[in-house]
């Protein structure tokens, strides 16, 4: 009986858990296959939190608010390259540089973030493909902006990041002036494994305050409205607006993410760098066991280190199995976009199969 | 006079409101005093949930319109534009489908909106929306409110997994807590309760009225009403049909007052095949999975060429039964046809056996609204049956569809069945809601049933309209033999057309009546109490 009990336990627990641990399997496999050191994967892994889990991070606060995987980080990347492509301007590097590039980018991704709120409220219960669609037509205007504006009507003269013809920005903007400029400020190495504790530092705060900001009362509205926004607004929480706060702080907080993860990287790919961000965030975050209403901080970290494992080792692997790196990169970018096709399937199909058992035991 | 006013906490006058030019409230007064418990009883569609959600300043009021009218609060006019407006005065209601967060504790749901707070440093510089949650503060007020209901749960266990019964109370105790409620509505607080829950739930009601607290009380369980209330007012079709003091009330009277209303029985002509004796469909312990319109169970016979009627209130579960055997809901359970089994939850498989389905929800389910007539009523018989398609250049693969047959049925139907439109090409969305249902019924028709399934077919239809679908069903009927089950929430309507009519009472049938049997039977039967009534006068 007890046994059985276990066991009955053991099925929910891999059946709750069904996306990481795929995952966790297929990453195992590509480890071995991959034949890297187990060093180097280690080195790799602890940079791509670095660069990445920040970004992740700021996706949760809109699921808990019941907004669905907010595509529109593409939006608060765009604010944070604004920041950063007005430090290059001014020239001005290092630490300093980089705080004044997350402070430029905050009124930004303010009035961004406030604007895809509003639209989000007039489209309730299609946050997702809404904010999908936003991130692409933003990606629009800010090509606009960048590539005509500046010149023109963006008095930018630069030549080291204009375009030749003296209107538009380069394709790509060289941020060595702040590269590393977080993650040397403060860098231990363990074994080996070199590990930028001052970056970090931040994103430890940044799971301080996801945490801080639910034990508050805007954070009980988010929950409260992320359950059920009628019983909400009949309690007397303004929906509308605790889903702006929602969604413009987690659009400030994509634009410092995408802040870090460019100084880690250290070129600003001034057209396609922002391109990816919400697409990989929520891929990552959907690894980690997420679903479209549920994300926790240790989803967010568990889906980054399983993700981003996959993206190390699979050209490795591929070159490998296949004897070409080329089926390795085809597999991750099969991979980013598999993934959240795959986990919402799975989300799918669990609630199928909760519907099923309801009806069973309808006695 | 003005002395007098005061003593009561609330009082409505001549409240109307309308809903699309449709009148739901005609003039309706009644007033509370501190103290009494004031049941309100009366069918579904009698105007009840209005009227609360007029005292609750409930959106759906004002953005269709407001009402005429007057609430006196204590004896001044209010204007209450909003939830809050009525919690503000005192107003508190507990909501018949539970407006509860399941994920949240259940202290978190007492205090909803109303959490205690307290200081932190981040809320001294950013504002109050900062301030952290007080948790312990606000388990004591939630245990205290508990107590008060003679409740001992736990009180940070969430929601979810609570019985409903524990639910029904947590509303409760949400409304108590809230510490200058006056008065507070129950809207049918029993409707989900287990008869030993809903014991404990009326001597918590008469527990509030002693401290003071004036209770509307809004249900359907006639014996209930019986226990508790002082006063009973009674709505029918949005008219305060009686009143009376809980000395002068029986369950006969109420539910007789309830149901009572002339029925004009639509005549069928003499050359209809009688009844015969032959079982055409078979249901037996059928389960649907329809949210708010649960079957727990039916079992249920129709016979070849018969209206049969599926009565009830709304939620218990009368909607369900078709919706589940055509497929649309999850269902359980076995169904025969001519003895043969009809796989559930396949709405081919339903088609492609012979039964059809006009749905409750015509322009969600039903049509496609912004489509030709003649396509929406081509459209089902060519999925299920392959009718109006044609071979391209011979090859059998690759079908077209066959416009001229399609054209021709919908003329053929347009003047069956009278449907008024400028054309087979109109689209439906322009149609009237009558006219509309005639194309679901043509629609089903093409489909060439032997059993035709309709719900709710005169649902927001004008009163002329109506009359011409019923005439249309019994026209059906008694021309072709088909077997028709109607379900609907209007009672008379069903008596009009209908052989026998099955009365749904909490996901069961609760009894099958022929529509000449007493108001008093139907009443009885759709608030559950026939068995235990009946049982009690034969001892």
């Amino acid at each position: 009986m007890k046994a059985m009990f276990s066991k009955k336990t053991l099925i929910k627990l891999i059946r709750s858990n069904m996306v990481p641990l795929l995952f966790f399997v297929i990453c195992l496999g590509g480890v071995v296959a991959s034949k890297l050191s187990f060093l180097y994967i280690v080195n790799e892994i602890v940079n791509r939190l670095d660069r990445n889990l920040f970004l992740v991070l700021s996706l949760i606060i809109p699921v808990v608010a019941g907004m669905g995987l907010n595509f529109a980080l593409v939006i608060g990347a765009m604010a944070g390259q604004i920041g950063l492509i007005a430090i290059k301007v001014w020239n001005i590097g290092g630490i300093l540089g980089l705080f004044l590039a997350m402070l430029i980018s905050v009124p930004f991704a303010l009035v961004f973030g406030y604007a895809t709120g509003i639209l989000l409220n007039k489209t309730k219960g299609k946050e997702m493909i809404t904010s999908l669609i936003l991130g692409f037509f933003a990606m629009g205007l800010y090509q606009l902006v960048f590539l005509l504006f500046v010149g023109t009507i963006i008095p930018i003269k630069n030549p080291e990041i204009v375009l030749p013809g003296g209107i538009g920005l380069k394709n790509a903007i060289d941020l060595s002036l702040i590269q590393y400029a977080l993650d040397n400020l403060l860098s231990i190495n363990i074994v080996g494994v070199r590990i930028p504790v001052a970056s970090f530092i931040l994103i430890g705060l940044l799971c301080l305050f996801t945490k801080f900001i639910l034990k508050t009362k805007i954070g009980q509205d988010f929950r409260a409205v992320g359950q059920d926004m009628h019983v909400a607004e009949v309690a007397g929480i303004d929906v509308d607006r605790t889903r702006l706060v929602a969604i413009t702080i987690s659009t400030l907080l994509a634009a410092w993410g995408q802040i870090i993860f460019l100084q880690n990287i250290g070129t600003l790919q001034t057209y396609s760098s922002h391109e990816q961000v919400g697409m990989f965030a929520v891929a990552a975050i959907l690894v980690g066991g997420a679903s479209v209403t549920k994300a926790t901080i240790s989803n967010a970290i568990i889906g980054t280190i399983l993700f981003h494992t996959l993206f190390i080792v699979s050209p490795n692997a591929g070159k490998n199995l296949f004897g070409d790196p080329q089926i390795g990169e085809f597999f991750r970018s099969f991979v980013a976009y598999g993934v959240i096709a795959l986990s919402l399937a799975l989300h799918a199909i669990q609630k199928n199969f909760d519907a099923n058992i309801r009806a069973e035991s309808a006695e | 006079m003005g002395e007098n006013k005061n003593t009561y906490i609330i009082e409505l006058r001549e409240i109307e409101k309308e809903y699309y030019g449709n009148k739901v409230l005609k003039g309706v007064s009644l007033a509370v005093k501190p103290g009494e418990i004031h049941a309100l009883v009366g069918e579904n569609g009698a105007g009840k949930s209005t009227l609360m959600n007029i005292i609750f300043g409930m959106p759906v009021i004002f953005s269709t319109g407001g009402f005429t009218g007057e609430i006196l609060f204590e004896g001044r006019p209010v204007e209450i534009k909003s939830p809050k407006d009525a919690m503000e005065l005192g107003i508190g209601m507990v909501h018949q489908e539970f407006m509860l967060l399941p994920g949240f504790t259940i202290t978190e749901n007492i205090k909803l909106n109303r959490e205690i707070l307290k200081d932190n440093v981040a809320s001294r510089i950013f504002g109050p929306k900062l301030k952290t949650l007080d948790v312990a503060a606000m388990r004591k007020d939630a245990k205290k409110a508990l107590n008060e209901l003679g409740m001992n749960v736990d009180e940070w266990l969430p929601v979810a997994g609570l019985p409903v019964g524990y639910m029904q109370f947590v509303e409760i105790a949400r409304e108590i807590d809230k510490k200058n409620v006056k008065l507070l509505i129950f809207d049918e607080p029993t409707a989900v309760l287990a008869e030993s829950e809903a014991e404990k739930l009326l001597d918590a009601m008469k527990m509030l009225a002693a401290k003071g607290i004036g209770i509307l009380f809004i249900t359907h369980r006639l014996n209930e009403v019986l226990a508790v209330a002082d006063n009973i007012t009674v709505l029918r079709d949005g008219e305060k049909v009686g009143s009376m003091r809980k000395e002068e009330a029986s369950v006969e009277k109420m539910a007789q007052m309830m149901v009572g209303r002339k029925i004009e029985r639509v005549e069928k002509s003499k050359g209809r095949v009688e009844k015969s004796s032959e079982v055409i469909l078979s249901i037996r312990n059928l389960y649907v999975d329809m949210p708010g319109e649960e079957v727990k169970g039916v079992n249920l016979d129709v016979y070849k060429g018969e209206i049969l009627g599926i009565g009830g209130l709304a939620g218990q579960g009368k909607i369900g039964i078709a919706n589940g055997i055509m497929g649309l809901y999850r269902a359980k359970g076995e169904v025969y046809k001519n003895g043969k089994k009809i796989e559930l939850n396949n709405p081919r498989k339903a088609m492609e056996n012979g039964l059809a389905f006009v749905s409750e929800d015509r322009r969600g389910v039903n049509l496609m609204l912004d489509e030709s007539i003649e396509l929406n009523i081509a459209i089902g018989a060519m999925q299920v049956k392959g009718m109006f398609l044609k071979p391209l250049l011979g090859l059998n693969w690759i079908k077209l569809l066959d416009e001229r047959k399609v054209r021709e049925n919908a003329l053929k139907y347009i003047k069956e069945l009278d449907i008024r439109c400028t054309g087979p090409t109109q689209k439906t969305r322009q149609l009237s809601g009558g006219n509309q249902q005639k194309v679901c019924i043509a629609k089903a028709l093409v489909l060439e049933p032997d059993i035709l399934f309709v719900s709710e077919p005169t649902r927001g239809i004008d009163i002329g309209a109506k009359k011409l679908v019923l005439d249309l069903l019994v026209k059906l009927n008694v021309e072709k033999g088909m077997t028709i089950v109607m379900t609907s929430s209007e009672l008379g309507e069903l008596r009009s057309i209908c052989d026998r009519i099955a009365i749904v009472y909490d996901g069961k049938i609760e009894g099958i009546l022929s529509p000449q049997d007493s108001d008093t039977d139907f009443g009885l039967m759709m608030a559950g109490e026939y068995k235990s009534h009946s049982k009690e006068e034969a001892l």
